[in-house]
């Protein structure tokens, strides 16, 4: 008997702690699928962020470095100028990356820093308890948006892969989701090609992953994944908005 | 080796770091110590070195994080605003036990403040100055030579009990030209960096640099644990400097540039017949307690001269003998202010017992 699937070597056997229906767990998969392919396990560091990823070193067999709210791009460029051998990647949600840390994500990838960022947009900040976030859709009810978030008086959703493409540093950046067969196939591809730029050098990547919280969504994860095709998808287009070297 | 190099003291800070071996610098223009990265954005790649001019004071204490974390010697300077914002990351640095040097070239504040010097950013520094307490080793160099020897010293100390470490100075120091001798780096048997995060080979731990402690009883043990390392720095790193307190009736006591200009004040009440000496702190944190007590056995009068309203006084009453008496001569720092030798002769004059 052929065996068809199993736990990457990348990630420990142990339970996350993510509540029921939230795609964190399998982005992180993807994430050690890559590593794994590309045998670089044992090479590589890990930065944590702050948010409901912060346990990036209970789930990943890696070591990990913490890094405080928002500045994991500048932890990731310390230890990456350190030690350009090793594989550095971040792991971020959107509060960490798009709000509190929008200097360090824009000046690390305008300096073309060889390193990999895996943004986790889920429209709202998980671990705090579902505040209004960067990323929050217009209109959407967060608990420091109970009115719906108004782009009059708290700006629109960044759209960050499309935004960071923009930059000549950036070689890679591409959206993806996980909400169904076909696109977890695509995001497996996609965080790839991510990790291949830095495997080969040519430089900054970065994956935005559209992400449910059923928990601060108020939903069941049936619905969160539902709410993530219907609302998510068309405001935040699944796309490739850069690659340089066409991997 | 002996030769003389007639140097600014943030040129030293900067060559010293060269022979300490630093592998990576990260930091922010701002006067009055932009001289340190300027030349180390000459020197440092040409010593295989790195050198990043960051987004912010906060981008440059976080990539010293991370290349410390990954198990180098890092550096960043900076001055009153910038060393405010880098506060988070030395927190973070200090609850996850990385070593790192943080040069602070004092300036007057607060808010904007000024380029002129200041000695006000005492109790930032000597008392943690982030949040979770937490404290750092706190260096003040008073000579351009000691700014070269005190950051190497840094590093060392750093890497030894794993406690970022602080030069403290001022735009006095960090300005003036001295003569200096570019002592090699000393010899100092120091751990292997096993806790640094370097790929987990298999069979290897995994190596995770953090400061998340939710285990019960997890961050009280690590406070514990802390506060016996700052115990063990006291008895073994404490630096301090006498001058004519063998005699002394008055023992003035000041640190970093103002100890400077009160070594010419008591010098000054020698020749009129005052048997005043000085004591100068050279480590901050930990402050150097055991040579005031010693000292106030049977001295029993100080004056204690800053270039602030008064911020190292609390160490030094917390130090000296109960029946000693501290005075206290301080000037809020700003353009004009910087105390001269006939001044704080005067003060001598006035509480000479
Ligand atoms: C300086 C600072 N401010 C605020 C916080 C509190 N905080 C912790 S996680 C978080 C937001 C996390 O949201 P996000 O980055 O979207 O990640 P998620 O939890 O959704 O995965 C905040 C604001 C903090 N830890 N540090
Ligand atoms: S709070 Fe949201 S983001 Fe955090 S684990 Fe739960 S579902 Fe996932």
């Amino acid at each position: 008997m052929n065996q068809v699937f199993s736990r990457p070597e990348s990630l420990k056997d142990v339970q996350t702690h993510f509540c029921p229906g939230c795609q964190h767990g399998t982005i992180h998969r993807l994430v050690a699928e890559a590593m794994d392919e590309f045998g670089i396990r044992d090479r590589t560091i890990g930065i944590a962020s702050v948010g409901c990823s912060v346990f990036l070193y209970s789930y990943f067999d890696i070591d990990v470095v913490e890094a405080p709210h928002g500045r994991a791009p500048a932890v990731a460029t310390g230890a990456k100028r350190a030690r350009p051998d090793k594989i550095v990647f971040t792991y971020q949600g959107d509060g960490d990356l798009a709000a509190i840390g929008t200097s360090e994500i824009i000046h690390a990838a305008n300096r073309g820093e060889a390193i990999t960022v895996i943004f986790v947009n889920n429209t709202t900040y998980g671990m705090t308890g579902g505040q209004m976030a960067p990323t929050t859709m217009p209109g959407q009810k967060t608990s420091t948006s109970p009115y719906g978030r108004d782009i009059k008086n708290d700006g629109a959703p960044f759209k960050m892969a499309e935004l960071l493409s923009n930059l000549d540093g950036v070689a890679f950046s591409a959206r993806v989701a996980v909400n169904s067969p076909k696109n977890v196939l695509q995001a497996r591809k996609m965080i790839k090609t991510a990790f291949q730029y830095q495997v080969e050098g040519k430089g900054f990547s970065f994956i935005e992953a559209l992400s449910t919280c059923p928990t601060n969504w108020g939903m069941n994860p049936l619905q969160a994944n539902q709410r993530l095709a219907d609302e998510m998808i068309p405001y935040f287009p699944l796309n490739v908005f850069k690659n340089s070297e066409n991997l | 080796m002996s030769e003389k190099l007639f140097v600014k003291g943030n040129e030293a800070v900067a060559m010293a770091a060269i022979e300490a071996g630093v592998r990576c610098y990260f930091g922010y223009p701002i006067t009055p110590q932009s001289d340190i990265p300027e030349y180390l954005s000459r020197e440092l790649p040409k010593n295989g070195g790195t050198f990043i001019q960051a987004e912010s004071e906060i981008g440059a204490i976080n990539m010293v994080l991370g290349a410390s974390a990954a198990g180098v010697r890092a550096m960043t300077s900076s001055s009153g605003p910038g060393i405010s914002l880098k506060q988070e990351g030395i927190s973070y640095m200090a609850g996850s036990e990385l070593p790192g040097v943080i040069v602070d070239i004092m300036r007057q504040g607060p808010g904007l403040g000024g380029i002129d010097a200041s000695q006000a950013d005492y109790w930032q520094a000597t008392r943690g100055g982030g949040h979770g307490g937490y404290r750092i080793i706190v260096l003040a160099p008073a000579s351009v030579q000691e700014m070269y020897d005190l950051t190497m010293l840094a590093f060392d100390l750093s890497d030894l009990y794993r406690i970022p470490a602080m030069v403290l100075a001022d735009s006095v120091i960090g300005q003036m030209k001295e003569s200096i001798v570019a002592n090699p780096r000393p010899q100092v048997e120091l751990p292997a960096k096993e806790w640094a995060v370097r790929g987990r080979k298999a069979g290897e731990p995994q190596n995770v640099v953090k400061s998340l402690k939710l285990g019960d009883g997890e961050m009280e043990a690590f406070h514990w644990a802390m506060l016996d390392r700052y115990k063990v720095l006291a008895e073994n790193e404490n630096r301090w400097e006498e001058l004519l307190t063998d005699d002394a009736e008055l023992i003035v006591t000041a640190f970093g540039s103002t100890a400077r200009i009160s070594r010419t004040a008591v010098a000054m009440a020698r020749e009129a017949g005052m048997k005043v000496g000085l004591l100068r702190p050279i480590t901050l944190f930990p402050f150097p307690a055991r040579a005031y007590l010693s000292l106030s056995q049977r001295c029993k009068r100080f004056l204690d001269i800053e270039l602030s309203t008064g911020q190292m006084i609390d160490d030094v009453r917390l130090s000296v003998a109960r029946d000693a008496d501290v005075a206290f001569y301080g000037r809020p720092p700003g353009a004009g202010s910087l105390p001269t030798p006939e001044e704080i002769f005067e003060q001598i004059r006035k509480v000479y017992p």
